[in-house]
Order: structure tokens, then sequence, then C-alpha cells
């Protein structure tokens, strides 16, 4: 045996070196635009305000007040609760859509997707038109709206299309033969449900659950510490917030792993037969909650046609001449739209070519490995704290990129980093499913890496970059949670702008700001769907048989 | 090492953490040659073809090709084509542009690329799906791109991951002659992996017996088949007869109270354990002259129809819990009126016999 002769050191060709250098460009540019500002807060939390070392006071003080350390029970009884609703919610939905007769299945689909098109301080407006001190249904929401149950109402609406997407793709992978195996062998429905259905969307039920924790955790609490301008405080309460998130996203990558095989390519796809009962129940269920998403949705766009609530309710469009509420007037939704087309357009290429690279390159595990690390992180990071994280290392007199801090640049950068994780992860699945042979033949024709990666992969993978494009975009439109601590009065976003205007106490022009970010989402996703069935088709006849 | 050999495999081993998936192989392939390495899945076949196309690079060892080192070289820079089970021909690219695929960056004429991509596809039998895309074709249609794909920038080594694997019995038939004579005509040195026992042995010169990252036994596919020399090779290649017994003296074989002569065994000492193995085909039973060796009374426990022939299952007699499995035709059954129940004399020829220890 030769077991004691030297490892062999492989040679490298131009295209393993080509590779490698941008995997280390990847790696160095996350470490940038992550990493770094973490990193920056993160030893803010051991610095008094003076920003003397002060070693674990601040968690020591932030522990023993009350009022701080009740704060992070609050967000962790918000998620919980959301969490507890939006599940059965969303399960139900996406049961109706997946394994019943539904009519209109197309339409009930679009709508359960409409909270993603709005940012998160629309629900809270259209709460406190309905339910508010002078709203409609005051009466039956027993007791106030402000407060717990209103931010447990506006979070369900916020993070349902979320868990009805995950749940809708663990239920559409069942296998046909599964249930033809339990009606032969006489078992009940019940059973049925019990022993096939659950176990088969069980992985995604654990997802969806910690993915919506995630979520709400992760959003919430934004509002307790921006009057307080206490940063170091603040570092703290980021670093608290991180560790249940971070530990709800470890859970569902585990759980995802373990996902994988349970749809093997010789499944029969299950497709639904009608039963009246069932499909009358679930179609009841799904109008119901159209209504309920409709309705909030519809009572913004009420809101803001509304001379002044609730006492003359004629029309007009007067707040929506958003200059006579905020100095910047419409400016701050021509920013957001240049915000948005910037993040959707260098996030797509800076994410698409990274998770290729990381993908393909051979070797060099340690530096992938930081990547997949840098990558995942976001995901798991409240807005709140990755804002926070930019104002300390951005702004920093030491650091020489200090020139990009209250530029549009910044704001980009930030988004970009802030949804970074979905973006990769789809590429990176995208990017598995095509033939791992694909390099291996460019190899063996000496054609080089690149002309593969132009004239193959992103042609093939066109569909998936066109989708991460429009996740940045509609992302971009209404995220406050990090952006906020970053604008500059020339550089203020919509939904930023929509959080002001509220503040101030214009409800209705904080509405109509709100109407028009989602209409502008909405819009876009429309031309995505127009541009998926026209355009594509054609680019794309080798898909056809 | 001899003076034609165009692939050297020197000690090549390759380690995944604690697992040895390839332990020290060494390997000569002549120019010219079809050579398969035939084994069981996770017997290393397809690493040992990886590692020779630098895809996965050994963890030990040398490969010389035409001489040179290529121990070290990237895939780009060694001179190989390669098919794939997966075909991986490029879905959104006609079949035109995927042949074309390693011509366009070597800075030829669009008319010389035009012609040389109508040459192969004619070649492999495709002339007229230029136009088309891969998704258009057949399994075996795109097989077939993806072997002239391979074969466009002309390299001297071709390697085929078990290309046939994926398509249906019919075309698999089809291609495996079509590929031989294809390799036949070019002369193009090719090692082709594969699990199929009978593909092997048609289509190869020479077939390389792989088992446990190991080579077990190297030859044309007649020695293979005919004189296998580890009791593995003689199970996996064809179907084979292995009956316990006690090597008596070095040429002749005990199971219970009956005696074979058999080739005579250097390696064995008498009294050791053996298998005594013979091959359902080779078992005699017309015209057995009176002085046959190893003639043996059975009586026909079982009779299995399997199309052209029947198996037969058979207890011998004076060793009546030895169960010996023969090929019997159609015409010997209707000649000789054998049925179960029935009883029979048979012959192992001792030249047919192979000795294994147990």
């Amino acid at each position: 045996m030769s077991l004691a002769a030297p490892a062999l050191r492989i040679g490298l060709s131009r295209d393993d070196l080509l590779m490698r250098a941008g995997v280390t460009v990847l790696a160095l540019l996350l470490l940038l635009i992550l990493g770094l500002p973490l990193w920056a807060l993160l030893s803010k939390g051991f610095e008094d305000s003076d920003g003397h070392f002060i070693g674990v006071a601040n968690y020591v003080a932030y522990f023993s007040t009350p009022a701080l350390f009740n704060s992070a029970l609050n967000s962790f009884e918000v998620a919980t609760v959301s969490t507890a609703i939006v599940i059965p919610l969303a399960f139900l939905y996406a049961y109706a859509l997946t394994r019943t007769v539904l009519p209109l299945k197309w339409l009930f689909q679009g709508i359960s997707l409409i909270p993603i098109f709005a940012p998160s301080l629309l629900p809270g407006l259209s709460l406190v038109y309905l339910f508010g001190t002078q709203g409609f249904f005051k009466a039956l929401i027993g007791g106030s709206i402000y407060g717990f149950k209103g931010i447990v109402i506006a979070q369900v609406f916020y993070c349902f299309p979320h868990a009805v997407l995950i749940l809708t793709t663990a239920l559409a992978t069942a296998d046909a033969r599964l249930y033809e195996a339990a009606d032969v062998l006489g078992a009940s429905k019940l059973r049925v449900f019990f022993t096939v259905t659950l176990p088969g969307a069980k992985y995604g039920l654990i997802s969806a659950a910690m993915v919506v924790f995630t979520l709400v955790i992760t959003d919430f609490g934004i509002a307790k510490v921006i009057g307080q301008q206490n940063f170091s405080m603040g570092a703290v309460i980021g670093m608290v917030l991180l560790a249940p998130a971070a530990l709800a996203f470890a859970i569902d990558r585990l759980v995802q792993r373990k996902q994988v095989a349970l749809l093997t390519a010789r499944a029969v796809p299950l497709v639904p037969k009608p039963k009246p009962g069932r499909d009358a129940f679930f179609t009841a269920f799904c109008v119901l909650v159209s209504l309920g998403i409709l309705g909030i949705l519809g009572m913004a766009v009420w809101g803001s046609l509304i001379k002044y609530w609730p006492y003359n309710l004629s029309l007009t469009w007067a707040n929506y001449d958003f200059a006579t509420f905020d100095a910047n007037g419409w400016d701050s939704y021509y920013n957001s739209l240049r915000m948005a087309a910037g993040a959707a357009i260098v996030g797509t290429a800076r994410m698409f070519v990274g998770a290729w690279l990381n993908e393909k390159t051979g070797g060099f595990g340690a530096v992938r490995g930081l990547v997949q690390l840098l990558a995942f992180l976001p995901m798991a990071v409240p807005g709140l704290v990755l804002g926070l994280g930019y104002i300390f290392f951005f702004n920093a007199l030491w650091n020489p990129l200090n020139f990009l801090y209250a530029t549009m640049a910044i704001l980009v950068i930030n988004t970009v980093a802030h949804y970074y994780t979905v973006g990769h992860l789809t590429a990176t699945t995208a990017l598995k499913q095509i033939d791992p042979e694909f390099e291996s033949v460019s190899a063996s024709l000496k054609v080089p890496v690149w002309r593969t990666f132009l004239r193959v992969t992103v042609p093939i993978c066109l569909p998936t970059i066109l989708d991460i494009a429009i996740y940045l975009f509609v992302n971009a439109m209404t995220t406050v949670s990090s952006v906020i601590f970053l604008y500059a009065p020339d550089t203020k976003l919509a939904s930023v702008a929509a959080l002001n205007i509220e503040e101030a106490g214009t409800t209705a022009a904080a509405a109509a700001l709100c109407v028009v970010i989602v209409a502008t989402s909405a819009a876009v996703k429309a031309l995505h769907l127009i541009a998926d069935r026209f355009l594509l088709g054609r680019l794309q006849a080798w898909r056809r048989r | 090492m001899t003076a034609s050999s165009y692939l050297e495999v020197r000690s090549l081993s390759k380690r995944f953490g604690d697992f040895i998936a390839l332990g020290d192989i060494s390997l000569d392939i002549v120019e010219g040659e079809f050579v398969c390495f035939l084994g069981p899945s996770g017997c290393g076949k397809t690493t040992l073809l990886r590692a020779i196309a630098g895809l996965d690079p050994q963890t030990s060892g040398t490969i010389r090709q035409k001489g040179r080192d290529v121990s070290a070289l990237p895939p780009a820079q060694r001179d190989f084509g390669i098919v794939f089970q997966s075909y991986a021909l490029f879905p959104n690219l006609k079949v035109t542009d995927n042949v074309g695929y390693g011509l366009v960056s070597r800075r030829q004429s669009r008319s010389e690329i035009a012609r040389r991509v109508d040459e192969l596809l004619t070649l492999v039998g495709l002339p007229d799906a230029g136009p088309k895309y891969p998704a258009q074709l057949s399994g075996g249609q795109q097989q077939r791109v993806a072997l002239a794909r391979a074969l466009a920038t002309s390299p001297s080594l071709l390697l085929l991951d078990e290309p046939l694997s994926a398509l249906d019995a019919r075309v698999r038939l089809r291609l495996r002659h079509e590929i031989k004579a294809l390799q036949r005509r070019l002369g193009v040195t090719t090692i082709m992996v594969t699990h199929d026992q009978e593909e092997a042995l048609t289509m190869a010169d020479r077939i390389v017996v792989m088992n446990q990252g190991a080579i077990e036994q190297v030859g044309s596919p007649q020695e293979i088949y005919r004189r296998p020399t580890t009791a593995f090779v003689a199970d996996f290649v064809g179907s084979m007869n292995f009956l316990a017994g006690r090597l008596a003296a070095p040429d002749r074989v005990e199971i219970g109270t009956l005696g074979f002569a058999c080739p005579a065994q250097d390696g064995l000492a008498a009294g050791t354990s053996v298998r005594l193995c013979i091959r359902p085909e080779d078992v005699r039973v017309r015209d057995l002259p009176s002085d046959v060796a190893n003639r043996v009374a059975v009586v026909v426990a079982e009779l299995d129809f399997v199309g052209a022939f029947c198996r037969a299952t058979l207890r011998l007699g004076g060793a009546d819990d030895v169960a010996l499995v023969a090929d019997f035709s159609s015409n010997l059954i209707r000649d000789l009126g054998v049925a179960p129940g029935g009883r029979l004399d048979v012959a192992l020829p001792p030249d047919r016999l192979r000795v294994f220890a147990a």
C-alpha cells in the first residue's frame, strides 16, 4: 500500500485561480457588509456611552432593568402567540390550495401573497381605522387594539404569506400512491390525515413555524429603541434579540436538510378529487381569510381617500399630496424606487454570481465555508441589529469607507446585505438542480468556465434570476427596520417617510404612502408574471419538448 | 512497462477520510484499446475514471498519458473527451451548438466549425438533428449527440461513464454496437465504466474487474469469463455454481462421497476447504463417452423455463444436499425427456472447473 506516500497537490488551471479569486473577493465583501458591522455592534455592547470598555456591565444592566428586560420578554411573547395563530391558519389555507378542489384557486393564491407587498406599518394603520378609539368595529374587539392585540394581528397579517408559501410547497409534494395504499388498507380519513398527511408536512410545519418566529422577533422591537438614542443599550437589545432568532433559524436549517429525499422521482403527484362537503368548508374558510386580508388592505386604501376620519367621510386625493405632510413630498417615493432598483440590480448580480462561485469552485473549503456562514447570517439578524451595526461601522472616523455614510449607496448595500440569505439560497438551489457535469464537460472541451457560465448557466437560471430581483425590489420598497438608521434628509425612503408622517399624526397620508408602495410592488410583480409568461416563453423555447 | 503503453496508472490511491475508495491501483492501457471498468456500484470504477480525467484527483499515485505525467494537471490541460450517464447536454443550446461547443474557443472559422459539426453528426447517425434542442430528442439520440460533442475536438482518449445506463433495453443494445463500431473506425483509446457485465463482455477488448477499490482481474472478455482468477470475478461475471468441498489432492476435489478431477492447484494445500466452480452451460449431458471424467448421477429437482433454455436444479447422487444448476436447451429436454423427479447422468468437464479457497 502506498498510504505513506505524500498527498498529491493538484495543479490549478487559470479557471480555478480565477474562481478562487472570485470567492475570496466575495468573502471579503460579505465580511465588509455583514461581518464587520455586526462585530462593531457586538463590541459596542461592551462599552459605555463614551466608548470605554466596561465588560458585560451593559448586559447586567439590561437584565436587571425590568423595563428593558420585559421588552425582550414582550417580543418573545408576541412572536410565540403570532406563530401559534399563523401556523394553523396558514396550514388550512395551504391545505385548501393543494388538497381540495377550490374554485378560482389562482385568485386565492394571489390574495394570500398581498401582505408581502405591504410595509409593516399598513396593517397597523388599518387596525387603528377599524378598531381604534374612533374605529368602526371598536366594540367588537373587546378592549384596546393598541398594544399586544394590535401588534399580534399586524404580525399575523405580515407573516401569513411566508407560512402559506412554505406549507404549500410541503403539501404539494405528496405521493398519491401513499394515499391509495392507505385507502386500500381501509384506513379512516382521520387516520390517513394523522399517519400520511401530517408526517409528510411535518418538516414544512416546523420550518414555517421557525421562519414566522424569526420574522416576528426580527421585525418587532423597532419602536422600543428608536426614541432612546442609547446606542450601547440598543446594541445589547439587538444581541439579546439575535439569540432566539438565530436558534429558530438553526432549527429551520436542520429540518430543511432532512426534507430533501421526501419525494422520490418516481412518486405520482396527488391530484385532489372533488368532494362537496370538504370543498365547501375550505372554500368558505379561504373566502373568510381572504376577506380579512382584503379588508385590511381595503381599509388602508379607503382611509387614504377620506377627508377627515371619522367626521367627514367624503373622498379626496389631498392625502396623496405628500408635500403638505413631509418636507420630502413625493421625493421619498422616488428615492425608494431608485433604491429598490439599485438593490435589485446590484444584489441579484452579486448573489447569483456569488452563489455560482461558491457552488462551483473546487476545493478551497475554508473560504467557501466562510461565505456560506456569512450568507446565512442576515436571515437570523434583526434589521435593527444590522442598522445599528452599520452606524457604528460606516460612521466611524477611522473607516476609509465612511464617505458612504448617509448616501443612497449605503441604503442599497444595507438592503442587499439584509436580504442576502434568501437570494443566495434561491440561487444555490437553482444551481444545484443543473447537471453538475456541465463544468466537467467544459473543462474536457477546454472551454473557459466563465463562457459556460454566460452561455449556459445564466440562460438556464433566468427565471430564478428574475425571481431574486423581484424579491429584492419588493423588500427594498417596504423595508424599514434597518434603513431607518441610515437615511439622510435627501435619501429618505417612502417606507420611512410613512412612519414619520404617521408619528406626526396624519394617519391618512401615511396610509396613502403605504398604498402607493403596495401598488408599486404589486405592479412590478404583475409585470414579472407577464414577462415570465410571454417574453420568457419566447426566449426559452428550448424548454418545450 | 511496454513501449506501446498509452496510459500508465501507478499506485493510485484515493481516500475520503478513513474510507479507501481506491487502494494502490496500477494499470496499463494500450493505444487504440477499448477497456471496460466493470464492477458493482461503489467498487471505485467511476472514481478511477474521474481520477484519470482529473475531475476528482487521486490522493496519491501517478498517471502518465503518452509518456507525459498528467497526475497533477487540471482537467482542462489533459487530453480527453467525456460522455456522462446524464448526457450533460446544454439544454438551451441547439444540437449544432452543443457539438461545436469545444470548437468555438479554438479560433476556427465559422464554416470550418459547421463542416466539422456536420461531419460528426453524420458519424453518429444524426445528420438532421442540428437545428433541434436536446429536449426534442430521444434519450438514445441525446447520448449520440453527447458522443459527437466529446469527439469534436479529436481527443486521443475517450472516457464513457455508464453511457448506456439511462437508456431502455432495445436502444442500449443498438448503441452498444454503434459505439463499438465507431471506436474501431476512429481507433480512439476508450475507457468505459459499466456495472453491466454483458455490456463489458460484448464491447471491450479488455475488461478490468474491480471490487472494493481494488482490481480483481484484468483480461480479455474470454479470459474473464472462462478463467476467472478470483471467486469474486467468477461470481460477478455470468452465472456460476459454487460447490463446497475439500481438496483431496492437487488435482482432485471431494464433495461428500464424490470425487472430481480438476486442473492442478499449486497454491492450495491438500485438505483445505475449497469451492468447486462450474458454469451452468458447461454441465454436459449428451453423448457422454463411457470413460468420461467426473460422471455423476443426478436427480432433477426443479426445472425453470427461462425462454431460450431451461435452468435445471440438480441434486447430486451421493451428496444430495448439494444443488447443481445447469442450463439445458429446449431440444435437449425434448430429446431426453427431462422432467422434474427424473434421473440423469451428467459430466463436469475437468477443463471447465475452477477451484477457489473457501
